[in-house]
């Protein structure tokens, strides 16, 4: 065995999820070693946070490894979740589920956001073929995404106004671990966040769709030669998506009990932050980023305080762009402009 | 003239010569989302300067465009290690970082924000748009934005003419953070008063829409589509939200129909009269109308 060989292997064991696993768990344990109890808090409720931030990192990193494309509208999905569901459930329109209603509208605001991810595939992909060469190119379904989150906020803004609002979540119960205390719905959604992503990378890795998605992510040309139909493989992507930011405003909204049209800023951007950190194009890098963002977020409001955040998360993602642009786990392939 | 009116003017001023900043880099092929960044930078820059160290206005506003350049001189080698969406990506992430630092940093008011007493009229802010227009004109017909627009339609081509493709990027950038950083000198000296939450990623995405959406092929694009999305918001006053809704739609509709920008080459070709010259038809034929 040579040594090149030696290292290539090292390299792709450095990008499984066990790795993955493995160092977020080392880190976290080294952390709490550090701190103990006070600190093993701050972990479990910036885990928790992580699990939203690492469902909305996948969906940004599927739009980006398929089909090189930052989704703008991403944020704006999981806040159309969010506000669909509180307007539905203020309005009174979702009455017949009795005591599970919130349930039956957080399901309307996650297929509220599929259908919208979908309209949001007709304008920025379908319609669009037109080619003009330059290398400011890559950027137009990207700013097609930007002018659907303009269309999207404001309607938000126009039909249900742009107060705060308090989704009230009927059942509470808690669950103490060791000493800590954790909340059933927040681990709930943790578990429901897993299961989607889980369900994702099954999807991605033995399904004849999720072969097709990886022949585009690869080459769209030559994914259509060798007999794919890239028009019906792609909305299958902001189905996904649409689910994947649906869910987390669903989870968000129970979590927090907030929903607000501007919800999904602050989430999204720690959600891009969190696909960097991970390697743009990789879903476990997305996993594990999401996860750290998390930790990182509530941490640094622990020991520095609440402004020291964006300054924290964005300066690490900065460093991490300028020296090492695959992230954790990505591959140096992605970001080269395909479609 | 009434203030409703000068206080639109001034507003243009300030946007034209900020999307300039942000074309000037786009013209070369590379996008900036971190422009709310530089802008900042200028603003506060200039501020402190003017306010804090007691600088005259007519030195603080210089010094801070030069320091602005610097940073984007300095920001622009890592940044040019990356491409495409990665680009994207730390140019958003440099914005961030500077209005994050901004809002911690008490040294410059933290979140309170920076009062500026010196105020500077109209007039200066007209004479400055007009004069960074007429700049960002002559750069982009001199041989230096000849290269630019090489760069920006084939850059392996354009190596392979033998030019010194990472210098013009690295030009490229630094002037563009210099302008990006007048503006926000100006700014600052026209409003009398900064904060960091105005220079959000919500104004780097709105010039750079300007900036695409008006067309990065000739300098007449940022001029167009900064009038158009900073007037046509003050005409449709009477809709709310719901103008925004047709920004929106108008930028989707944009992308889709005529992607490449409202002005293009062709078009200022077609336009210019100067039916005797060669057609640039052999060079552009890939580029559409």
């Amino acid at each position: 065995m040579t040594a090149a060989s030696i290292l290539s292997r090292s390299r792709t064991a450095l990008q499984t999820p066990a790795f993955a696993g493995t160092l977020v768990a080392a880190v976290l344990v080294a952390v709490v070693a550090l701190g103990g109890h006070v600190m093993a808090k701050q972990i479990v409720s910036g885990l928790l946070l992580g699990s939203i931030y690492m469902t909305v990192a996948v969906a940004f990193t599927l739009t980006i490894g398929v089909l090189n494309f930052l989704n703008f509208t991403i944020p704006t999905l999981f806040m159309l979740t969010g506000m669909v569901a509180w307007g539905l459930l203020s309005g009174g329109y979702v009455k017949f589920a009795g005591g599970f209603s919130w349930l039956a509208a957080l399901a309307a605001g996650v297929a509220v956001a599929v259908v919208a991810s979908l309209i949001v595939e007709r304008f920025t992909f379908r319609y669009l073929k037109m080619k003009h060469g330059d290398a400011t190119e890559h950027a137009i379904p990207l700013v097609s995404s930007l002018g659907f989150l303009l269309i999207f906020e404001h309607l938000v803004l126009i039909t249900l106004g742009s107060e705060a609002q308090r989704f009230a979540v009927p059942f509470k119960a808690d669950v103490h671990v060791a000493g800590l205390i954790l909340g059933v719905p927040q681990l709930a959604s943790c578990a429901l966040a897993v299961a989607v992503v889980a369900f994702l990378s099954f999807v991605l890795k033995s399904t004849r769709t999720g072969r097709a998605l990886r022949t585009i992510a690869e080459n769209p040309d030559t994914a259509t030669l060798l007999g794919v139909e890239v028009d019906k493989v792609v909305p299958i992507v902001f189905i996904l998506t649409g689910l994947l930011a649906g869910v987390a405003g669903a989870l968000f909204t129970i979590n927090y009990g907030d929903v607000s049209p501007f919800m999904g800023n602050n989430v999204g951007s720690k959600a891009i932050a969190a696909m960097v950190l991970g390697g743009v194009g990789s879903i476990w890098g997305a996993i594990a980023g999401g996860l750290l963002i998390g930790v990182i977020e509530t941490l640094s409001i622990y020991l520095f305080g609440g402004d020291s955040v964006q300054m924290v998360v964005w300066g690490l993602l900065l460093a991490i762009i300028i020296v090492r642009p695959r992230g954790l786990f990505g591959t140096a392939a992605i970001g080269r402009g395909k479609m | 003239m009434s203030g409703y009116f000068s206080g639109i003017l001034a507003i243009l001023c300030i946007n034209l010569i900020f999307a300039y900043g942000i074309f000037i880099p786009a013209a070369a092929g590379q996008i900036n989302l971190g422009g709310a960044g530089f802008q900042a930078i200028g603003a506060y820059g200039a501020g402190w300067l003017s306010s804090v160290a007691l600088m005259p206005v007519w030195l603080a506003i210089p010094a801070a465009t030069v320091i602005a350049g610097l940073i984007g001189f300095l920001i622009s080698f890592p940044v040019l290690r990356t491409r495409g969406v990665y680009m994207v990506l730390a140019t958003f992430a440099f914005g961030e970082v500077v209005a994050g630092f901004l809002l911690r940093t008490d040294f410059f008011g933290g979140a309170i924000g920076l009062v500026v007493p010196a105020h500077i009229e109209l007039p200066v802010l007209v004479c400055s748009a007009l004069g960074v227009t007429v700049l960002a004109f002559y750069l982009i017909a001199t041989r230096v934005g000849l290269v630019m627009r090489a760069i920006n339609d084939d850059e392996a081509a354009t190596v392979l003419m033998g030019v010194n493709v990472r210098a013009v990027q690295v030009l490229a950038f630094t002037i563009g953070g210099a302008f990006a950083g007048f503006s926000g000198a100006l700014y600052a000296h026209n409003f009398s008063f900064v904060e960091a939450q105005y220079f959000n990623s919500f104004l780097s995405i709105y010039v750079l829409l300007f900036v695409l959406i008006g067309g990065v092929q000739t300098a007449w694009g940022p001029l167009v589509g900064t009038l158009f999305f900073t007037l046509l918001p003050e005409f449709m006053r009477v809709g709310g939200s719901w103008r925004y809704v047709v920004f929106g739609a108008a930028i989707v509709l944009m992308m889709m129909l005529r992607p490449q920008g409202i002005v293009t080459r062709s078009m200022i070709d077609r336009l210019s009269l100067r039916r005797w010259a060669p057609r640039r038809s052999a060079a552009g034929a890939g580029h559409g109308r």
